[in-house]
């Protein structure tokens, strides 16, 4: 008896999770032109904004005063596993005669770039950040070694500190 | 001539006088037979090509995807390219493979198919075959498709097409079971098996509506059995593409593999074809008895309208059947048909009987 009964029970509650399950695809189908979440890519170039999650390429974002927060510690350098970040600084002597080092270029090859982020993770001044760029393509290889920081960008001073 | 698009009984009557006049009847029947054959050949083209299509649009728009879209407008072309794509691709020859049965295989399949489709009735007066025997030979025929399956497993000395084709092999000689007892009860209540006396018997309301439970349940049963048997999603373990490659068909190539990917498109139209003829009426306008008004309205439809949007409807459920489920192992496979189908479907004869014989069905 209990057999007979688990046999139908089983049938008909089989038989009500398929009908939830062709529920679901049912209105998506009905309702597609407004699910749809695929890009159209080349024709929506112009309009096409990408999520803020994407990692696109490593930026190093400047403010107003062209000013960034890079402080060339190489931590950066040392902890990308491809190699694609090279560190170039300057020494420069401020005010009291002190010797500092001061980033000249932070130069990112982002065709050796496996977009693992651990830069953008270990930076201690937040200087990096993700850039929703992709649009990579390049005719010659070392076009895509690219200079981070802008020209005759300095170092962003932090209040108090000094 | 008169052509009438609500009956084509007049127009087929004078192409065979027309040709009568001309020729001896046997150089008629020639003629005759070419015509037909040609015919179903270039709606079997069409068809198929838009099926394949139709299959992605539906699978795209259940999956939040568009779907093809770059050839032509709405991608309507995209079939069409791959069908010239497939027809100028090398056709490889398998070493060791039996060279004739490989060769022979996709040709059976494909003839499988083909000789079903001569069976249907499109609208009234459009109908090849008609047959006394009409379900039960479509029924025969169309499970002469698994011979051309086995057949290409066999001689592609491959691994994968065997396992491919001896799985295909058991579901079909297991859901052939179902398809053909769910279609004879409502032989049992339509009291024919030709097809034309079971489309006219549906003037009044199709079976569906007039043959209660047992009805509905046999067109479940149906559906299930039929979407087995053409070895479709949920039940395409014949050609599980994450196991087996691409199961019997693993080591074909070229415009061969386009024959098995068409004959398994129409074997799915000609599965709904009979499940919108048997269930809901074929190509016969939907009436309710009593309202005249209503039934008059339907007649303006044309029979072949009726025809292609019931197989339309019936096509579009086997397609959520399988983008919506996931498939079966064989063990489930046949647990569903001996277990449960086969039980519920002899119950489900002996209960539409019962109702035919008391006269409970109109």
């Amino acid at each position: 008896m209990r057999g007979l009964i688990n046999y139908f029970s089983g049938m008909f509650n089989g038989i009500i999770s398929l009908l939830k399950g062709m529920g679901v695809t049912g209105k998506y189908f009905f309702t597609s032109p407004v699910t749809i979440v695929t890009q159209q890519y080349p024709e929506n170039r112009k309009t096409l904004e990408m999520f803020d999650a994407f990692k696109g390429e490593v930026t190093m974002p400047h403010d107003e005063n062209n000013e960034h927060k890079c402080t060339a510690c190489s931590i950066c350098q040392i902890n990308c596993p491809n190699g694609s970040i090279e560190i170039v600084s300057r020494d420069v002597v401020n005010d009291e005669g002190k010797k500092r080092k001061e980033l000249d270029k932070h130069l990112y090859n982002i065709g050796m770039c496996s977009f693992c982020g651990l830069c953008i993770k270990t930076c201690p001044s937040n200087a990096l950040a993700w850039g929703q760029e992709f649009e990579h393509s390049m005719f010659t290889r070392d076009k895509f070694v690219k200079t981070l920081n802008n020209e005759g960008s300095k170092l962003m001073q932090k209040k108090g500190v000094e | 001539m008169e052509f009438n698009i609500y009956d084509f009984t007049s127009f087929t009557k004078w192409i065979d006088e027309s040709l009568n006049a001309a020729m001896s009847p046997f150089w008629v029947m020639i003629t005759e037979m070419a015509i037909i054959g040609v015919a179903i050949l270039a709606f079997y083209a069409l068809v198929g090509l838009f099926l394949v299509y139709a299959e992605r649009k539906v699978c795209a728009f259940m999956q939040n995807r568009v779907g093809p879209n770059r050839v032509g407008p709405f991608g309507i072309f995209q079939t069409i390219a791959d069908l010239l794509k497939l027809l100028m691709k090398e056709l490889v020859y398998i070493k060791n493979a039996d060279k004739l049965l490989f060769n022979i295989a996709p040709f059976i399949v494909i003839t499988a198919s083909f000789l079903a489709i001569a069976a249907i009735p499109f609208a009234r007066g459009l109908h090849a075959i008609d047959f006394n025997i009409g379900i039960f030979y479509v029924v025969a025929v169309s499970s002469l498709g698994v011979i051309g399956i086995l057949l290409a497993g066999w001689s592609s000395n491959s691994k994968y097409s065997l396992i491919g084709a001896m799985r295909s092999g058991a579901q079909i000689v297991s859901y052939e079971l179902s398809v053909g007892l769910s279609l004879i009860t409502m032989v049992v209540l339509a009291g024919s098996m030709q097809l034309s006396t079971i489309v006219e018997a549906q003037a009044n309301g199709w079976f569906i509506f007039t043959g209660h439970v047992p009805a509905v349940i046999a067109f479940v049963i149906f559906l299930i059995a039929s979407t087995a048997e053409t070895n479709r999603g949920p039940f395409d373990l014949a050609e599980a593409e994450s196991e087996l490659t691409a199961g019997f068909h693993t080591e074909y190539s070229g415009i061969r593999f386009a024959f098995f990917f068409l004959a398994e498109y129409m074997n799915m139209f000609i599965v709904a074809s009979i499940a919108a003829t048997v269930f809901w009426g074929g190509w016969m306008p939907f009436h309710v008895p009593g309202w005249e008004g209503f039934n008059t309205v339907m007649d303006y439809i044309p029979p072949f309208i009726w025809y292609i949007g019931k197989t339309a409807v019936i096509i579009f459920i086997l397609m959520l059947f399988k983008w919506t489920f996931p498939r079966l192992r064989i063990d489930q496979l046949l647990t569903l048909e001996w277990k449960y189908l086969l039980p519920i479907n002899l119950f489900n004869v002996v209960l539409m009987a019962f109702i035919v014989l008391m006269g409970w069905h109109w």
